[in-house]
């Protein structure tokens, strides 16, 4: 460092701050560009349980969502511990389901409707009897494409 | 708006360090608020809806790979009791017939799976046996795509989209993915 002389008559550059604010935006701008604003509050427990065959689901516009699980411990005065459906963000029954998928299919343009999937995210400890009635629904109101919500099962 | 000369304009500096917090916090808040999707999950394709039940008589037996699931979350599988390990593997040599054997199935176009449970089955159990029977197409596939020329010398390594969507459809022409769900039983439902 003794080949480099001091800058006389120059006190030391200062670092602008000002430019801080602008990486911070630059950050914010892209989480708000990748994520997705989480379009209900689950009022119910899920726990996906885990699996290897996974796929992503394609956009998010044509995917509706459908949970099962124990109402959470807030809810379980008014609704008890058996598990139930939850369409959305509201507690539904199967039969609100017909209901459900137009509503959705309204929003999704024409030429995309038979790309709707059905993300059906279970907890792991509810029994079939449910889960069943659901897909029977499903089936009835012509909802054939559906994905079992799970997360990669880590390799041992 | 009165004339700001430019000394009145060097006094009121605004000091722009209190703007990267209020940018911290509004990042923090969207980091909060919104997931990053946790949205994957085992595709599948229901069957659609129809009232008369399938004829079950119409099917040889040996082109049929029952897997019954309990309210108690054990596996049944042709008749035999399975540990979900095994069933992977079983349903390969089911699905292939590579020994020709007279009790698996004739060809693998022929091969269906049929899945039943109990209302009373776990839902995590129900997902474990459906991701062992699609793994076990999955591996038939991506073992089929491996005899597809890539371009030059090398070949395909799994199934995947980079095979062109025609080679696609003939692999699972050849291995179609047939799994029958029938109507649940009701022994241990609570």
């Amino acid at each position: 460092m003794s080949k480099f002389q001091k800058k006389r008559g120059k006190a030391s550059p200062e670092v602008s701050t000002a430019s801080l604010p602008d990486i911070i935006f630059m950050l914010l701008f892209f989480f708000m560009v990748v994520t997705v604003m989480r379009n209900s509050e689950l009022k119910v427990k899920v726990v996906t349980p885990e699996a290897t065959e996974l796929s992503k689901l394609e956009e998010k516009s044509l995917v509706n969502y459908l949970y099962i699980g124990k109402p959470q411990p807030n809810y379980v005065e008014t609704y008890g511990t058996t598990p139930r459906l939850q369409l959305g963000d509201k507690f539904a029954t199967v039969d609100d389901i017909p209901l459900f998928l137009e509503q959705h299919k309204v929003k999704v343009p024409e030429n995309k409707r038979s790309r709707i999937t059905s993300s059906l995210r279970v907890d792991g400890s509810v029994t079939m009897g449910i889960v069943q009635d659901v897909k029977t629904q499903l089936r009835k109101s012509g909802q054939l494409r559906v994905n079992y919500s799970s997360k990669k099962e880590r390799e041992e | 708006m009165a004339k700001t000369s430019a000394r009145d304009r060097m006094k009121n500096e605004v000091n722009a360090g209190s703007m990267a917090d209020i940018a911290f916090l509004l990042l923090i808040f969207f980091l909060v608020t919104t997931t990053i999707a946790e949205d994957k999950g085992i595709l599948v394709k229901l069957p659609p809806w129809s009232e008369e039940e399938v004829d079950p008589t119409k099917l040889k037996t040996r082109n049929v790979f029952s897997v019954l699931v309990n309210a108690d979350n054990q596996l049944l599988v042709r008749d035999e009791l399975t540990s979900i390990n095994d069933l992977r593997e079983r349903a390969k040599e089911f699905i292939l017939n590579p020994e020709k054997r007279e009790d698996l199935s004739e060809k693998p176009t022929k091969a269906i799976i049929s899945l039943k449970n109990d209302r009373g089955t776990e839902y995590k159990t129900y997902l474990k046996v459906y991701n062992e029977l699609l793994g076990a197409y999955n591996e038939l596939w991506n073992d089929e795509a491996r005899k597809y020329p890539k371009g030059g010398d090398t070949k395909y390594t799994e199934y995947s989209d980079e095979i062109p969507i025609d080679i696609r459809r003939e692999i699972k022409g050849k291995i179609p993915m047939v799994l029958s769900e029938a109507e649940p039983t009701n022994y241990g439902e609570q």
